[in-house]
């Protein structure tokens, strides 16, 4: 049955891309959209069956046939369900059925056939993703790592007769690049150590095996697997395709960058809890990493003036707490945020694209201001997806990430904390400065015409994840407040790892844990005042202070030129060497040696050309002499 | 009485006055005639060395090439007839247009 969930959406990109082109646009959304509702249905039903089982075998596998057989490698097509894949199926056909829904309104305006391109590649993305997150092996995830890299690259360039959608789908492929070649190279270090690409036969090949010490085997993959994580998920230093991925349409930014596929990293650090728990120092640095992105990508979002880009650092960010939390062994608890996160950032996409739906194509939040009135239901949806990822209590982002900062700061590593703490205070500050800089204050654009709020088809995506956005939460609340932390447990079986010291020593104890979700609720309650303060009582301010800050403020603005960094330091030099070294090598050696071939044949050729006489005769004397030399070797020797 | 090594010789002059014939003779019709004898001259040789061995294979073998060498007379003709129709000669000096 596993196998219906990505080939439902499959078959939908197989009707669309190759037989509905003429069909009227009606009809295309519809079959996109019931090809998620399928896929979803099929979903429940799976993880319904699933739950039903006892914990310690909750853990289907189907295997389809024997994709690669080769002696010793061995690789059948695999699909795996277990309460990770659980999750992840849930999300994404889920909230890819809301945003499929979503997209036949946003979409409207495209011609038909257009129309049926951008529905065949949304519903080839969600085949490839649960492929991603179905597969039993590294190398079955990694063709669906590789076939949703395809999918964003398509849809973000969907536009491509503008120049920066082509370049940013481009930059998106290249970049990610990067990483895959990490992740593959990790795959076959895996399989030279421990003979196998299967999930379970690896963990099962190095659960007994000691904590590595100091940086051994098993770390090189892991830190490989990583590589290839911050590619994918947008994390430092590979995450600038991000930003720029937001030229594509913002469903597709809703689904593809926010929701699903930049959490693939996060799920295959997940998926290899076990890899990972042996190799302390890659988790350290996956820690360090996931915190430095949090921190830097939060604090350029707090000054960019494109709503969407805006969102963009804002999922950098919120990805980096995920790998924080990752890093210092609280898996549950990044897969929880990630779940979260689904929710809250597909629909505070959602509600942008409604924004810049309802403004004719206006992204820049100078221009925006005043829209509460004029588009209630995105502004109150809005409303609480930015409450729940500034993490304000009783809302689902307070759960996720109050367990993150909680699970870093138990397990010793308070730097960490601090930063992420000092983190979610920006998050609060940019995300209500989005908010009060479109929904509240005066207009600062003319309006064309009658502003109309968001159509039923995607009013109803945006209501159910708000309603979303507040109840994830409370799939995991956890036992300081007299929760079951039912998530954590359902969890457990899939990322069995050795316990983490830091991480269980302080649950007996409450008052740490009730005493850091005071203050980071606090921060978040500060940052929304600081944005208040700022940008609605006092809006002179801000300019005042980017005025005083002139070089912190440009540093940020310009994204801390590290695309300018990336240019001169790697792009340029790179071009100058395939130009100058490669190019010549390439024209000298490679052509040369194709052209010598050649020339040396035409030149040996004419030189021998002679000996073809015509003459019927000098043939006969030739065979007679080649005879006689032959037979007279023989005779004397 | 006749041993082997005078059967030998006369092959051996057979197919010398053939092999001469072939590259000296200036009509096809006299080349073809002597290919002919030199066949024949490999066959008297098979035919020695069966019958000094007292095996029959070298008569087998004889069959078989007496049955080629009739095919090959039909097709060597055939070409001759084809060629002459052309250039009006017989000389195989004239037949040089494959010159590379």
């Amino acid at each position: 049955m596993l196998i219906w969930i990505p080939l439902l959406p499959f078959i939908g990109f197989l009707i669309l891309n190759f037989g509905a082109r003429r069909l009227p646009q009606k009809a295309i959304g519809v079959m996109a959209s019931l090809a998620m509702l399928a896929a979803f249905g099929v979903s429940v039903a799976a993880v319904r069956a699933l739950a039903l089982l006892p914990p310690e075998s909750r853990d289907v596998t189907q295997t389809l046939f024997t994709w690669i057989g080769s002696a010793d490698f061995q690789v059948p097509l695999g699909l795996r369900l277990d309460p990770l894949s659980a999750l992840m199926i849930l999300v994404v056909t889920g909230i890819g059925f809301l945003i499929h829904v979503y997209s036949t309104s946003y979409m409207v305006e495209e011609e038909s056939h257009e129309y049926a391109r951008y529905f065949a590649y949304l519903n080839l993305f969600a085949a490839f993703m649960l492929l991603l997150v179905l597969g039993d092996s590294l190398i079955v995830m990694f063709v669906g790592w590789e076939g949703v890299g395809l999918c964003s690259y398509l849809l973000i360039g969907f536009w491509y007769q503008n120049g920066f959608a082509a370049d940013a789908g481009k930059k998106a492929f290249i970049v990610n690049r990067i990483g895959d070649v990490a992740f593959i190279l990790g795959v076959l270090l895996a399989f030279s150590s421990f003979g196998t690409v299967n999930f379970k036969e690896l963990n099962a090949a190095i659960a007994p095996l000691a904590i590595e010490p100091g940086f051994g085997v098993v770390s090189a993959i892991a830190l490989l697997l990583f590589i290839g994580a911050t590619g994918k998920s947008a994390q430092i230093p590979l995450y600038v395709w991000l930003p720029d991925a937001m030229e594509g349409p913002t469903p597709v930014s809703a689904l593809i960058h926010a929701a699903t596929m930049v959490t693939a990293g996060v799920y295959l650090i997940g998926r290899n809890a076990v890899l990972f728990a042996h190799a302390p120092d890659v988790l350290v640095i996956v820690a360090v990493i996931g915190t430095a992105t949090a921190l830097w990508a939060g604090a350029i979002g707090m000054v960019q003036n494109d709503i969407k880009r805006v969102l963009a650092y804002s999922t950098v960010s919120q990805l980096g707490y995920m790998f924080m939390a990752m890093g210092v062994g609280a898996y549950s608890a990044g897969l929880f945020h990630l779940f979260t996160h689904a929710f809250f950032k597909a629909l505070l996409f959602l509600g942008a694209g409604s924004v810049i739906h309802a403004l004719a194509g206006e992204q820049d939040l100078r221009r925006m201001g005043g829209l509460r009135r004029q588009l209630p239901v995105t502004y109150w949806t809005f409303l609480i997806g930015a409450l729940a990822i500034a993490g304000v209590p009783l809302l689902s982002g307070f759960f996720s990430k109050d367990e993150i900062l909680y699970r870093t700061f138990a397990s010793g590593n308070t730097v960490l904390w601090f930063v992420g703490a000092l983190t979610s205070l920006m998050t609060a500050f940019y995300m209500f400065r989005l908010v009060f800089l479109a929904f509240h204050g005066a207009r600062r654009f003319e309006a064309r015409g009658h502003l109309h709020d968001a159509p039923l088809s995607m009013a109803i995506p945006l209501v159910v994840l708000a309603v979303g956005s507040v109840i994830a939460g409370y799939l995991n609340v956890p036992a300081a407040l007299h929760g079951t932390a039912f998530l954590e447990h359902f969890l457990e079986p899939s990322l069995a790892v050795p316990v983490m010291a830091g991480a269980h020593a302080a649950s007996g104890d409450h008052r740490v844990e009730l005493m850091l979700m005071f203050v980071s609720s606090l921060l978040a309650v500060l940052g929304i005042g600081i944005a208040a303060f700022l940008y609605l009582k006092r809006p002179d301010v801000p300019g005042a202070v980017a005025a005083r800050l002139s070089g912190a403020y440009h540093f940020l603005v310009n994204k801390g030129y590290v695309d300018e960094l990336y240019d001169t330091g790697i792009v340029q030099p790179l071009k100058r060497f395939s130009e100058h070294v490669l190019w010549p090598a390439d024209a000298r050696i490679v052509d040369g040696a194709v052209n010598g071939t050649g020339t040396m044949v035409i030149e040996t050729g004419a030189a021998v050309r002679s000996m073809q006489t015509g003459s019927m005769r000098a043939y006969a004397v030739s065979v007679l002499l080649g005879v006689v030399l032959i037979v007279g070797y023989y005779l004397w020797t | 009485m006749a041993e082997l090594n005078h059967y030998l010789i006369l092959s051996g002059v057979l197919f010398t006055i053939g092999t001469a014939g072939v590259l000296v003779r200036r009509n096809l019709i006299t080349v073809l005639l002597s290919l002919e004898v030199m066949l024949n001259a490999v066959n008297l040789t098979f035919i020695a060395f069966g019958h000094f061995l007292g095996s029959a294979d070298g008569q087998v073998i004889v069959f078989f090439v007496i049955t080629v060498a009739a095919a090959e007379a039909a097709v060597g003709l055939a070409l001759v007839i084809s060629l002459f129709r052309h250039l009006e000669t017989l000389n195989p000096d004239a037949f040089r247009q494959l010159r590379g």
